[in-house]
């Protein structure tokens, strides 16, 4: 379970109202919901992702709205893996269920910029920058949410 | 150590004696919910893990509140889905067109929520129920469906802040100013993971209107669940609605907070959230000339009968700016009847406000009045992200109904009268 792409990289409070705008919250299709992801904040983002990219933010991503839509937009959208100093809880817990990794480091928030090219080690926590030659110790994810992940995510988790 | 009120609750519902600040727990439920927006991704879920039956027909709600009536075609097939779901499993909770209010309105109003309970529902504001004294949280709609299939939830003890309350709230200062002002104090990100206990001698002075609206907005803070002492007052509200047994938990006076903030309610003034976090808090004095397109009354944080009384009382004999658009949403029928037989709805129509069915419409940009590019709205809502009520270049200004209904007489943000 590792992650490897280029960086997308936004700033604090990034709100679940700008991750999927609620004039699109009436359809639940993954795709559509994808193709709408960040737009009110980078109009950019759907045609400048690539699958395996990775998401950088400041403090508190994800906060507001409980919307599941938020992280299955990012999923979806291709994101590999959401790195930020901290989660607001819902997104934290939504991200987990569904099987979005997430990981907290304050220094790879800080130090990571937009277009590097960053490696991730889920097992150790530990996040590379390859275009910087860093690297910055994210903690790891406690092993009842790793069990979670690999089962697949929470419904899967509950039928085992 | 001794534990708060919300370790108190969880520890009741997860069968342990004693819990601690970071311990992972799962929770027995007294209640789930979800609406048209977040039930089709739970039902989704549901129905992909193949259970064939929800944990308690009773203890299930789905509330048809946010693009209600419907607003489009595919709105229209979410409460499809939803409905088909209610009728699949016989619940006793579902809200539809006609008996349906804001979610966080109906639930309190008709008694399904009460002291002592532990509720998840996949809504933000989910919080809203620690107002009762309950332990109640927002989760998203995976969450949701394991909770309707098990009747239970995971979670880690959350720590805990305390905000002690002195005195009582001067003439036209509610329970929004309160919020609003605490959240401006500690910001978005202020109780990020934790409990808000609110207590001291100050509470016996909040309605639980104005309780109802503070805990409401403990998500906007990042908070885990705000939540208040059982009184009187709640007891008061609970009686004749909640039909079932119901616990008093009390933090234990040794219980250890993160932090303490003491908050003189009688220091506070009316208070405005300006663009684009509900952070960015002014006092009415500091808010300047602010010209205003368009003024919401509503939503599961102010849509109650005292907020719609407020507005009234101010509204009644005036006229609203020819330049702005009033829209008053009470948040359940039951309320939306009070306003007509109190003389509310004749006092809004005649100042030039439109009055709408229940619905959260607006407040999250959904329909009901959206907002054009570069157009202002002061709202009783609960957020004012970018885009939220509309275009990305709109803005929204949090306020109470006090301030948002001298805000449409003056045509800019405006303190009411006795206030300023």
């Amino acid at each position: 379970m590792d992650a490897k792409g280029r960086v997308h990289k936004y700033g604090n409070n990034v709100d679940t109202d700008v991750i999927i705008p609620a004039r699109h919250l009436n359809t639940q299709d993954h795709k559509e919901l994808a193709s709408h992801c960040m737009e009110d904040i980078d109009k950019d983002f759907v045609n400048k992702v690539k699958e395996g990219d990775i998401m950088v933010a400041g403090d508190n991503f994800g906060c507001g709205s409980s919307r599941e839509h938020a992280p299955i937009a990012i999923k979806a959208s291709g994101i590999s893996c959401v790195i930020a100093t901290t989660f607001a809880r819902i997104f934290y817990r939504n991200s987990i269920n569904i099987g979005l990794p997430i990981l907290e480091c304050a220094e790879a928030s800080e130090k990571i910029q937009a277009g590097d090219e960053v490696t991730i080690d889920f097992n150790t926590g530990i996040i590379t920058n390859v275009t910087k030659n860093e690297t910055y110790q994210a903690l790891p994810f406690p092993e009842f949410i790793k069990d979670i992940m690999a089962k697949g995510g929470l419904m899967n988790s509950l039928k085992s | 150590m001794g534990m708060t009120m919300t370790q108190k609750i969880l520890a009741a519902h997860a069968g342990l004696d004693h819990v601690e600040a970071g311990q992972l727990i799962r929770a027995n439920l007294d209640m789930v919910l979800a609406n048209d927006i977040t039930g089709p991704v739970a039902i989704n879920e549901f129905e992909k893990a193949e259970f064939d039956q929800v944990f308690d027909k009773s203890k299930v709600s789905l509330v048809m509140d946010h693009f209600t009536p419907n607003k489009d075609i595919k709105s229209a097939e979410q409460c499809m889905q939803c409905r088909t779901f209610a009728r699949r499993f016989d619940l006793d909770n579902f809200y539809d067109v006609g008996n349906m209010g804001i979610e966080h309105a109906l639930l309190p109003e008709k008694g399904l929520v009460a002291a002592g309970d532990a509720i998840i529902g996949a809504d933000s504001h989910t919080c809203t129920y620690g107002a009762l004294g309950a332990f109640s949280t927002g989760v998203g709609s995976t969450d949701l469906a394991a909770g309707m299939a098990t009747g239970q939830a995971w979670f880690k003890i959350p720590s805990a802040l305390k905000f002690e309350l002195t005195g009582s709230l001067p003439e036209n200062v509610s329970g929004k100013d309160v919020i609003l002002h605490i959240i401006g104090m500690i910001g978005v990100d202020g109780a990020l993971y934790k409990s808000m206990e609110f207590t001291g001698e100050g509470v016996k002075s909040l309605s639980m209107d104005d309780r109802l609206c503070i805990t409401n907005m403990a998500i906007e803070a990042g908070a885990k669940n705000g939540i208040f002492p059982v009184d009187e007052i709640t007891e008061a509200y609970m009686e004749g609605r909640v039909n079932r047994k119901w616990t008093k938990y009390e933090a234990d006076p040794d219980a250890e907070y993160d932090e303490t903030y003491t908050v003189d309610l009688s220091a506070l003034r009316p208070t405005v959230s300006f663009p684009h976090l509900p952070e960015n808090t002014k006092t009415i004095d500091e808010a300047g000339d602010v010209p205003i397109q368009q003024v919401v009354i509503g939503s599961c944080t102010n849509g109650r009968l005292s907020d719609m009384k407020i507005a009234a009382e101010i509204l009644k004999g005036q006229h609203i700016h020819p330049d702005v658009r009033a829209i008053i949403i009470p948040a359940t029928q039951q309320i939306y009847k009070e306003c007509i037989k109190l003389g509310y709805l004749d006092a809004f129509i005649d100042a030039g406000c439109v009055v709408s069915t229940p619905t959260c419409g607006p407040c999250l940009g959904g329909h009901m009045g959206i907002l054009a590019a570069g157009e202002r709205c002061v709202a009783t809502t609960n957020r004012n992200f970018v885009g939220r009520m509309g275009h990305v270049d709109s803005e929204v200004y949090l306020a109470s109904p006090a301030v948002a209904a001298a805000s449409a007489i003056a045509g800019k943000i405006s303190g009411p009268k006795g206030g300023k």
